[in-house]
């Protein structure tokens, strides 16, 4: 239960900080990326001083034995550069150039009650369905295929 | 380049309210505040219930904490904008897929990546970032597409 609440009050902060930061206004995230025309860096300022803090502080807690509310770390183990990865980076640029929503920032954005955001975030969520499908079918030919 | 509408004060205090959140996501969860991986977990299965039910609350609170902006400062949100709806939609299309197929999005490889010293989020961040300048650059340039204002 207690593991519940911060996790819930750790995403308001979250929320929060989107907000502060500007990272919710799409016209502003695509001023920080229109290097050419009247360019808005405030956005390299949100990036730094988050990893500023988490730079800093995220080693000193996985050194931890465990987390205070969990069992144990949940950490990614993967260290390929592979396709995927840069592929899917370039994908979410363009994305993000497009529509000036990241993840966070749209469901942020959810009680704008915009459509534009709505429409953003249904389509996400198909993208993610999308993806998976992807991967299934991928699955099944090279279990079939060798 | 002309230098507009900067805010580095009020983005600096924003960054950094980010990353203590992320920062206590690790300490008290010992989860990765990766939003494109919470939200695309939240419509597959889970093997316990406590794994879906952080990811909701971690979800719900975002959702919580965009709002309290929304209603003291909705200039700072979407909430005054008239956003394209196909090029809204096309986008996140392409950043649902994209963020999938990348293993996450600005604040599971930008924000806990890096921290983490990690080589797939650095070319991540790297990749993303690229991709996005050059995306604007032909929008704004080849294409007729404006920015948002």
């Amino acid at each position: 239960m207690k593991s519940i609440l911060s996790a819930l009050l750790t995403g308001l902060v979250f929320g929060l900080g989107l907000g502060l930061a500007g990272m919710m206004n799409p016209t502003k995230v695509q001023g920080f990326l229109d290097l050419n025309g009247h360019w808005d860096p405030s956005l390299a300022f949100v990036m730094g001083g988050a990893v500023v803090v988490t730079f800093v502080v995220f080693p000193l807690i996985i050194r931890r034995s465990r987390p205070l509310l969990a069992k144990e770390f949940s950490l990614p183990s993967s260290t390929d550069l592979d396709r995927p990865l840069i592929l899917g980076a370039v994908l979410f640029g363009i994305g993000w150039a497009i529509s000036g929503l990241c993840p966070g920032p749209a469901l942020a954005n959810l009680s704008s009650l915009n459509p534009g955001v709505f429409g953003f975030v249904f389509s996400m969520f198909v993208g993610f369905w999308l993806h998976r499908q992807v991967v299934q079918v991928r699955k099944k030919q090279s279990h079939s295929g060798s | 380049m002309i230098i507009e509408n900067f805010t580095p004060w009020l983005s600096l205090i924003g960054g950094l309210t980010i990353g203590i959140s992320a920062a206590a996501l690790l300490f008290f969860n010992g989860k990765i505040a990766g939003i494109s991986g919470i939200s695309k977990s939240l419509l597959a299965e889970f093997e316990t219930a406590a794994e879906k039910h952080w990811r909701q609350a971690f979800t719900i609170g975002l959702i919580i904490g965009g709002a309290i902006t929304v209603y003291f400062a909705p200039e700072m949100t979407a909430k005054t904008l008239n956003l394209p709806l196909l090029q809204m939609i096309g986008g996140g299309l392409i950043v649902g897929f994209g963020t999938a197929m990348g293993n996450g999005c600005t604040s599971g490889h930008g924000v806990c990546g890096l921290a983490r010293r990690s080589r797939r989020s650095l070319a991540s961040v790297l990749t993303f970032m690229g991709s996005g300048f050059v995306t604007m650059y032909l929008m704004t340039h080849l294409f007729s597409l404006e920015r948002f204002y």
